[in-house]
């Protein structure tokens, strides 16, 4: 066969042998750590919410191209109306990938009992005063008990997936791998919540969609390697647990690597080229992509091994599983 | 089994028949989709308001405002009611449901429940929406049944979402959508809609237009500093006039049968309008009566004009006059046809995108959806080969054909983080070729034939497939419950997606794997080096 001189092939290893468990207790160790991080930093700083969840609204002001919007006086000319903070943030101009200084979003609250439509109107009419003729492509204007009612909605989404998640991995696998699976799913999405505090992306619709995707393929991820496992588990009856996990590890690494390598590829394409719009979005899933692989490897199988697997009552009474960190329940 | 069976090359052949036919009206042009024969599929993808530009407003029907203006109007009537009957009162009481009349002479209390009992009469339909109850010492009670005041939301949503129809047409925007959402919201979505301000003004007029006597009797300034008899109210008009107004209305907007824009004597804008039968005859009446005396032509609580009465108006017809743009007139000829809305309605979110952003959007999604195709062909072949590469590759194709026609057919709207889940979608459906292909490797491996490979890798392959993608499915349905707006639309996306790549990654790689195994007889598996 010609079919020789495939850079790739010959790249990815063809059967590895990497001793996995040996490092979990570090992986773990970092793990806690990161997770303990990024749970702080939800409460403080917080989350950079978006209008959707916080109410108010958002405002994309441009001066003609070439021209630049002076943020300042847009700043403080909105400031002087009495709404609260005013944030002022320069984008990307339409149809371009770079800040050319012509371009921001505006981003301010509607205070209690006034109304929304004369607010917006006031604003447009403070800024051409300050900074001259501009245009305004995307406006929203979310009232404070839609916010709270989408913010509700987002958190109820997010829980009931994971909640769903472990039904099925329970259902379709053994208890111990639905434990697995879900510590592996917090665990990806509470480092997702860390990583949208850490770069200030915004918390929005679109953020709660994202993490709800990188839950999904988290658990693909999972169920690859679980799947695996338990093959295996019938296959090698007396092979050690903390081997078998090993195996199966390796035996789908060149799978997940593929996998994964094409779906972050795909989705740096989407930052770097979709725009403001998908920016936050695409990174959160990109990070999310590469957190739900590694814990598939290093969160959900180590788990089960704490927690140790039924492996048939003959097998278990013939040769008591032996377990490097802990036995059955 | 591995072999070339003839349903799957039929099911093969009809999934691509599929997603030819309802995938390629959108390569065609409107005018070229409307010139298909009838029985073609014509509809393309439904861009979202991200997409396409437009504007999105969730409004929300004022009921409790509602039902306070109305328990208002309950009292008027059994002032109005009681006054005629010639029966003294001591005070009309306002409660959450209606009003706590004392009658001032117990000897009248007979005829006080007669005259307010006439209130309390069933309409047509045979419901009484009032009763009338005796409460301790002198006091009757003229208030809504439980039924009434429950069903007055219903009806008051019902009646908006047809009045905002109404106005939303008569502007002339193209494809409004309106739609009901929970108990007392209405959705509106206009899209390329060019000026949401005016979208908005004009939906959230209430436009309940009433004509009141002016009060002239009672003194303005001392009804400014706060003393206004019980039977009027100060309302102010645009330049803040202050009037003492009549609470009792005379003729209101529901016996208007026409409105249109006009000009008065000095060629100014004006508005001419038409009244029913009954409108024109208590018009008639009413200024026969109060000839000299000035009355009120009022707006949503604000005082349109106020003129005097020259003549009796029996023709059934007059007109507005003021200062009045032609568009602000037409504005309002098309509040006043439209008819009056029942209750306040809110905007509570606004959502608004212009056409050039939703063309930089879509812009910007189809260059990263064809960058992400690329980058994933050219892995695959980098990494499986012309074969076994270009089999998922072909896979793919199909995959993408069929998420278009899915998405044509069900009228589903593509948002833009719809397209990130579209691309996301090409990215795992790769994985399904990727476990098969590493399950063949592992088999030719262990050292089994082909045909034994090929097969064991489907086989072996096909449980974690269909495991991968219902969890997958299991997000997608999730945020497809919860979720609202752009995040229904990416729930859509991977929900089709989810279906058409395991239909199209398994279909296609047996098929053309069968074919090859048939022509070409290997006797090694190219991918098990």
């Amino acid at each position: 066969m010609a079919m020789r001189g495939w850079p790739l092939i010959k790249l990815l290893p063809v059967k590895t042998n990497l001793r996995f468990v040996d490092f979990a207790k570090y992986f773990a160790g970092l793990s806690v750590v990161l997770v303990i991080a990024s749970l702080v930093g939800v409460f403080y700083p917080g989350l950079n919410m978006g209008i959707d969840f916080r109410g108010g609204a958002s405002m994309e002001v441009a001066k003609p191209a070439g021209q630049v919007l002076d943020l300042e006086a847009t700043r403080s000319a909105v400031g002087e109306l009495g709404l609260g903070d005013v944030q002022v943030q320069g984008i990307a101009r339409l149809g371009s990938q770079v800040d050319d200084g012509s371009t921001a979003v505006l981003r301010f609250q509607i205070p209690e009992g006034r109304d929304q439509t004369a607010v917006v109107q006031q604003v447009e009419t403070a800024i051409s005063q300050a900074v001259g003729e501009v245009t305004y492509s995307g406006v929203a204007v979310v009232g404070s008990k839609v916010s709270g009612e989408l913010f509700m909605s987002g958190l109820l989404a997010l829980g009931s997936a994971i909640v769903l998640m472990f039904a099925y991995i329970w259902f379709r696998f053994e208890p111990q791998f639905g434990f697995g699976a879900v510590v592996g799913l917090l665990h990806d999405v509470i480092l997702v919540f860390g990583l949208i505090v850490l770069m200030r992306l915004e918390f929005s619709l679109n953020m709660v969609a994202a993490i709800l995707t990188v839950i999904g393929y988290s658990m693909n991820d999972t169920v690859v390697v679980f799947d695996r496992l338990r093959e295996n588990l019938r296959k090698y009856k007396t092979m050690p647990l903390r081997e078998v996990i090993d195996l199966s590890i390796n035996e789908t690494l060149t799978r997940t690597i593929i996998t994964g390598i094409t779906a972050v590829m795909v989705l740096a394409a989407l930052a770097i080229f979709g725009g403001e719009a998908l920016f936050g979005f695409s990174i959160a899933l990109m990070f999310g992509i590469i957190i739900g692989t590694y814990s598939s490897i290093y969160v959900g199988a180590p788990i089960i091994l704490l927690w140790g697997v039924k492996r048939g009552a003959a097998v278990e009474d013939a040769k008591p599983i032996k377990l490097g960190m802990a036995s059955r329940p | 089994m591995i072999h070339l069976s003839r349903w799957k090359v039929i099911l093969l052949v009809l999934s691509l028949a599929f997603g030819v036919l309802f995938a390629y009206p959108n390569l065609l042009s409107p005018a070229q989709r409307a010139a298909l024969p009838g029985w073609l599929p014509k509809n393309t993808l439904n861009l979202g308001l991200d997409l396409q530009g437009g504007s999105y407003l969730l409004l929300e029907v004022d009921v409790a405002e509602m039902r306070a203006k109305r328990i208002v109007n309950t009292t008027e009537d059994a002032r109005l009611t009681l006054r005629e009957a010639r029966i003294a009162t001591t005070g009309f009481v306002p409660d959450d449901r209606g009003v706590v009349v004392s009658v001032a002479d117990p000897a009248q209390m007979d005829a006080a429940l007669t005259a307010l009992r006439v209130l309390a009469q069933p309409d047509s339909s045979g419901v009484a929406e009032r009763q009338v109850t005796r409460l301790s010492g002198n006091r009757i009670r003229l208030a809504f049944t439980d039924q009434a005041i429950n069903g007055m939301g219903a009806t008051a949503v019902d009646q908006s979402i047809e009045v905002v129809r109404r106005r939303i047409d008569s502007l002339g925007t193209r494809e409004p959508s309106i739609t009901r959402q929970g108990a007392t919201r209405i959705v509106v979505q206009a899209p390329g809609e060019s000026d949401p301000a005016q979208l908005e003004r004009v939906i959230g007029q209430t436009a309940q237009l009433t004509f009141q006597m002016v009060d002239e009797t009672a003194s303005v300034e001392s009804a400014v500093a706060g003393i206004v008899p019980p039977d009027a109210e100060l309302l102010y008009d645009a330049e803040g006039l202050p009037y003492v107004v009549k609470r009792r209305v005379l003729v209101s907007g529901e016996n208007l049968t026409s409105a249109r824009v006009g000009s008065d004597e000095t060629g100014r804008t004006a508005i001419d309008f038409r009244f029913d039968g009954i409108g024109s005859r208590r018009f008639g009446e009413t200024t026969a009566a109060n000839i000299g005396k000035q009355f009120a032509i009022i707006l949503d609580g604000r005082v349109i004009s106020a003129p005097t009465i020259q003549s009796a108006i029996t023709g059934g017809s007059g007109q507005i006059t003021g200062n009045y743009s032609i568009q602000s007139a037409s504005e309002f000829v098309n509040l006043l046809n439209g008819g009056a809305l029942p209750a306040p309605l809110n905007v509570i979110e606004r959502r608004t995108v212009t056409a050039e952003l939703g063309a930089d959007a879509v812009a910007a999604g189809g260059i990263s959806t064809a960058i992400g195709f690329f980058i994933i062909v050219a892995f695959m072949l980098l990494a499986y080969g012309f074969l076994f590469g270009g089999i998922s590759v072909i896979g793919l194709l199909l995959n993408g054909l069929l998420i278009i026609a899915a998405m044509s057919l069900t009228q589903a709207t593509l948002t833009l983080p719809g397209i990130a889940g579209l691309i996301l979608t090409f990215a795992v459906a790769v994985d399904a070729n990727v476990l098969i292909y590493e399950r063949m490797r592992d088999e030719a491996r262990a050292g089994r034939s082909v045909i034994a490979s090929l097969d064991a890798g489907f086989n072996k392959a096909m449980g974690t497939i269909v495991d991968a993608n219902l969890t997958t499915l299991v997000a997608a349905l999730i945020m497809f419950a919860f979720g609202a707006g752009p995040v229904r639309g990416f729930a859509w996306t991977l929900t089709i997606g989810v279906f058409t790549s395991m239909l199209s990654a398994v279909l296609v790689a047996q098929v053309g794997l069968a074919w090859w195994l048939k022509v070409a007889k290997p006797k090694k598996l190219p991918i098990a080096e």
